[in-house]
């Protein structure tokens, strides 16, 4: 095995886990702030999805199917809370689950009507369709413009609530929420802004994968599971904690699916290794979750001491 | 020992429905006709997904504890069917004992482990030990990996033959009228009664001197058993065992039946299965005569009504009905 | 169950020609009509409408009705839909059926209630030798056959090192174990078998690169073909190494190809190009109502809609005598529109395989082209262990 073949599927890994970061970003405030789990969070992601490739594919421009992706599924985000969600905010978990199970089956259906049952192909756009040669190591552009985005957003992310009022107030809610609401901030307010915050990252994760996998209703199912996975490690409502557990899922991911069947191979002879390195390769990131569960219940970077949800 | 442990309220509305939905499902068979073997069929389906669902509830409904993995166990018990047949082994007997150890010996773990979570994390964790296994089965090329397990012969439980559909039905019939009779002894049981009093406040339980833990470890093994249980007939209605039969979507769609029924109500579960998968069965046709066009969108509906169920109802369809007390 | 199937022969029997003139026949079509290998079940579903539309609602003389089932390639789907024919539409047959896990799911159900299937794509090799049955038809190939025909063009044409890449699933395997069948007189140097769900091929793209094939062979179907395509295209390969497909560049997969696919060569056994006049005429009709050009799977589900519409009449409409039924479909008294064609004892079909090219056509489309007919009246390699039950 060559250090190139590495080193490209390290960077696979954090390509998926920056990915992951911007679905769990939005997932984890709004369960922090709201103590709301939301299954549809997937849904939002498959929504950015379409509306950035039917954007592209109207106007050719990759910014704009960016925009059109964010905005458009900040704005789905926006709707739902205010006009369905809200009364949701404060049940219990469970009826949370079920009413946000029944909104994946709605935009899945509704997707496949508007834009039909088939999967639909959104191309890389021209100027990163080649790959960047560094000193021999060759990688598609695309994917290191991915990262490049991913790691923006984290770094904006990371101003937003540091060095920011609104970020005080996110960070203050995601603890102490009845405590902020009784310092008379409208906290109704900042439950919007954070939901529609959330749903443009998940937007934004949907039109950069795009191009690398099909566009296809039900695409956001799969992807929920892992970013769940994700903000359990990391530790519910914490960014700082979602944002490392994002890489570590995603390198663990695909070290895993990409090393595994090879590694298996060395160890029994072909025919078992075949079968059970790519099973125990999807099984990897379950395992370390069980495991962080069993000896950390609050994940590996709780938001505060304090939070015991 | 007494067959009622408490007075039973014969009038109360949820008597009555309990009792018209039993017999209505006891008399389906007669009704439907040796012509219609499909609505047979299709009211097994019903019977096992309640079966599945009252197992559930015994953890979610009275444990208050959110299983996101159960649809594992369902799995389980289908591949205890669909393993043995395929080399031979056909004695129905057999099956159900291996569902039942191996749904033992998986849950004993699962149930260890998870078990230190609560809220939130108990739903993910559960969840994970439910893929785990999903993608285990995926692995066993031998047995059909992905593309599942075609199963050749029902189980054989030699004295009760189930090759024809009416008797399979009636076999299912039977083991919900168990699991139901079983799951309200033991919910007003002593037993029941810690369990559901952890619900509500489990370290006020433990205070109270109960070991919380052993009791919500004991019911999470039980439900785990009923939902193997449920799988087994699964595989003989189906002659089919796949992953699919793991996936976290039945997981999903298992709460989805115990909190539309009624949560933490003994027969809920069974109101929840017979109005889900009835509108899974009816949604399609009522949608094509309206609006031809849009017949396999009919989903669309059913999430809303989900939705909708989760955001009014909060007590579930049989829930809300005026019980006994 | 019993007393059903015998009420339905006796009812059958009485009722006789004249009654099935008035009631409509029932046929079932099973395919993936949603997900990424959606244009597959659709083009399937749609040449078969095509010349039930054409027929003004009838197969050979008698209405039809057709009822849609998708199958969603999921097998326990497939299933509860097969059952949901079978038991509550009670159709007399089942055509379509899109992939191999799908047709290994249900085969048996069906053929086991003796309702026809007649299968038009999926060709598992089990169904064409040990598990054959007399009431399937496959107006298709035996999965093999579409690779075979690219190991003898790639035998032809002197390829000395090629490197074979595929899923790792058992379609997978299949198709690379039918490559190397035919594939003579060079060496396969390496196979690659990528997980099924796996979108992204830039490693082993590079290990392409570093070993400098001839030539290279893939099954990649469906979106998977087009992920690899593009891929392949943007690593720059497409200059040095020819890229030889079955089942992978074809009808559905060029639409989102496009240029990207220029010179890549595919093997089947039906292309557009074809110049006979039945082709001539469907394709027409085809592109007119759907404004696409037609895919294999659609040449396929149209020859299975054409085998019923001359079965029909053959019987008169009378589907309850099944012997003359079987009788009349085993004949494949039809102007197929691939040419060459007949049952070979396992009702596959034995017919001439092409190798096409991907180029412009006439319009200025992009499409398949034929360019070599390697194999001449090829019979798939299972028959020999089909022992076909008579019926």
């Amino acid at each position: 095995m060559t250090y190139q073949l590495a080193l490209s599927q390290l960077l696979n890994g954090l390509q998926l886990g920056v990915l992951l970061f911007l679905l769990a970003a939005g997932l984890t405030l709004v369960f922090g702030i709201m103590s709301f789990v939301n299954l549809a969070h997937g849904s939002l992601y498959m929504l950015g999805a379409y509306f950035g490739a039917a954007a592209f594919a109207k106007t050719e421009s990759f910014t704009l199917a960016i925009l059109a992706a964010s905005l458009g599924a900040g704005a789905v985000g926006l709707l739902l809370d205010r006009f369905a969600l809200t009364k949701l905010y404060t049940r219990d978990h469970l009826d949370q689950v079920l009413a946000t199970f029944g909104l994946i089956l709605f935009f899945n259906e509704l997707i496949r009507i508007i834009w039909g049952p088939g999967s639909i192909f959104m191309q890389v756009p021209d100027a990163l369709s080649q790959t960047v040669d560094i000193a021999g190591f060759v990688y598609p552009s695309y994917r290191f413009a991915i990262i490049g985005v991913g790691l923006l957003v984290a770094l904006g992310l990371y101003l937003l609530i540091q060095k920011t009022r609104i970020g005080m107030l996110i960070r203050a809610g995601a603890t102490h929420p009845h405590m902020v609401s009784s310092l008379g901030v409208n906290i109704k307010w900042l439950n919007t802004l954070v939901f529609a915050l959330g749903a443009a990252l998940a937007g934004l994760a949907g039109v950069m994968s795009g191009p690398i996998v099909s566009v296809q209703p039900g695409m956001g199912e799969p992807v929920l599971i892992l970013t769940l996975v994700v903000i359990i490690i990391g530790g519910l409502g914490s960014i700082r904690g979602a944002f490392f557990a994002a890489l570590i899922v995603g390198v663990v991911d695909t070290l895993g699916r990409a090393f595994m069947p090879t590694l298996m191979r060395s160890i029994f002879e072909r025919n078992t290794a075949d079968a059970a390195g790519p099973a125990l390769a999807s099984m990897l990131i379950y395992l370390l979750m069980a495991l962080v569960l069993a000896l950390k219940p609050q994940g590996l970077f709780p938001a505060s001491a304090g939070a015991t949800r | 020992m007494k067959l009622f442990p408490v007075a039973v309220e014969w009038r109360a509305p949820r008597t009555l429905v309990a009792i018209v939905l039993v017999v209505g499902l006891f008399l389906l068979p007669l009704l439907a006709g040796d012509d219609n073997s499909f609505y047979v069929k299709f009211a097994t389906r019903v019977l096992i997904y309640a079966l599945a669902a009252i197992g559930l509830n015994f953890i979610l409904g009275f444990g208050g504890l959110v299983s996101f993995g159960h649809a594992m166990y369902v799995m389980l018990g289908a591949y205890a069917v669909g393993i043995p047949v395929q080399h031979g082994i056909t004695s129905g007997y057999l099956h159900v004992a291996i569902a039942l150890a191996s749904a033992l010996l998986v849950s004993a773990l699962v149930g260890a482990v998870a078990l230190r979570t609560s809220g939130i994390a108990f739903i993910m964790i559960t969840l994970a030990f439910a893929q785990m296994l999903f993608f285990g089965a995926v692995s066993l090329k031998e047995y059909g990996g992905d593309d599942g397990l075609t199963i050749a012969t029902r189980s054989d439980f030699a004295f009760f033959d189930i090759t024809n559909a009416t008797a399979l039905y009636y076999f299912a019939f039977v083991a919900v009228l168990l699991a139901l009779y079983l799951s309200w002894r033991a919910v007003l049981s002593p037993f029941g009664l810690v369990l559901r009093g952890s619900k509500a406040n489990a370290r006020r339980a433990a205070a109270l001197g109960h070991p919380v833990f052993r009791y919500q470890w004991v019911a999470y093994v039980l439900s785990a058993i009923v939902c193997a249980v449920a799988g087994v007939l699964l595989a003989n209605l189906t002659q089919f065992a796949s992953p699919s039969y793991g996936a976290w979507t039945l997981s999903g769609e298992l709460i989805v039946i115990v909190i539309l029924g009624g949560i933490g109500t003994v027969f809920g579960p069974v109101v929840g299965a017979v109005l889900l998968l009835a509108l899974e069965e009816s949604l399609p046709m009522l949608v094509e005569a309206t609006l031809p066009d849009y017949k396999s969108n009919w989903m669309l509906l059913l999430g809303l009504f989900i939705f909708l169920v989760a955001l009014l109802l909060k007590r579930g369809v049989f829930g809300s009905l005026r019980g006994g007390k | 169950m019993k007393k059903t199937m015998i009420g339905m022969l006796v009812a059958g029997a009485l009722s006789g020609a004249a009654l099935a003139q008035t009631t409509p026949i029932k046929i079932g079509f099973v395919g993936e009509l949603s997900g990424p290998q959606a244009p597959l079940g659709q083009d399937q579903y749609d040449a078969l409408m095509l010349l039930i539309e054409q027929n003004g609602g009838k197969l050979g003389g008698v209405t039809v009705q057709v009822i849609k089932e998708d199958s969603q390639l999921k097998p326990d789907v497939a299933n509860q839909v097969v059952d949901k024919l079978l038991e509550k539409d009670k159709v007399q047959i089942i055509t379509g059926v899109t992939f191999s896990n799908i047709m290994m799911a249900v085969h048996k159900k069906i053929t086991d209630k003796g309702v026809f299937l007649i299968g038009s794509n999926a060709g598992p090799s089990p169904i064409a030798g040990a598990q054959c049955s007399p009431y399937f038809f496959s107006t298709s190939w035996q999965n093999d056959m579409q690779a075979e025909v690219v190991g003898k063009f790639a035998s032809d044409k002197g390829y000395k090192n090629v490197m074979a890449m595929a899923p790792n699933y058992q379609a997978g395997k299949d198709f690379v174990a039918g490559f190397k069948r035919t594939y003579k007189g060079g060496t396969v140097i390496d196979e690659i078998f990528t997980p099924l769900n796996q979108q992204d091929f830039s490693a082993e793209l590079a290990q392409v690169a570093a070993k400098k094939p001839d030539a290279l062979y893939i099954f990649y179907p469906g979106g998977l073909g087009v992920n690899f395509v593009k891929q392949f295209q943007q690593a720059g390969l497409n200059k040095s190494i020819t890229v030889m497909s079955a089942s992978s560049i074809d009808g559905t997969t060029i639409p989102a190809l496009r240029e990207a696919a220029l010179g890549m060569l595919t093997g089947s056994f039906w292309g557009p190009d074809f110049p006979n006049e039945a082709n001539q005429k469907f394709v027409a009709a085809f592109e007119k109502k759907y404004n696409r050009i037609p895919s294999q799977y659609a040449a396929q589900s149209y020859d299975a809609a054409q085998l019923l519409d001359s079965a029909i009449r053959k019987v008169k409409g009378n589907l309850a005598d099944k012997k003359a039924f079987h009788a009349a479909l085993k004949a494949a008294d039809i102007k197929s529109i691939r040419g060459n064609f007949k049952f070979n004892s396992n009702q596959f079909p034995m017919q001439d395989m092409f190798v096409f090219d991907v180029a412009k056509d006439s319009k200025g489309r992009v499409s398949l082209r034929t360019v070599a007919k390697p194999l001449v009246n090829h019979t798939d390699a299972y028959a020999s262990q089909c022992q076909m039950k008579s019926l």
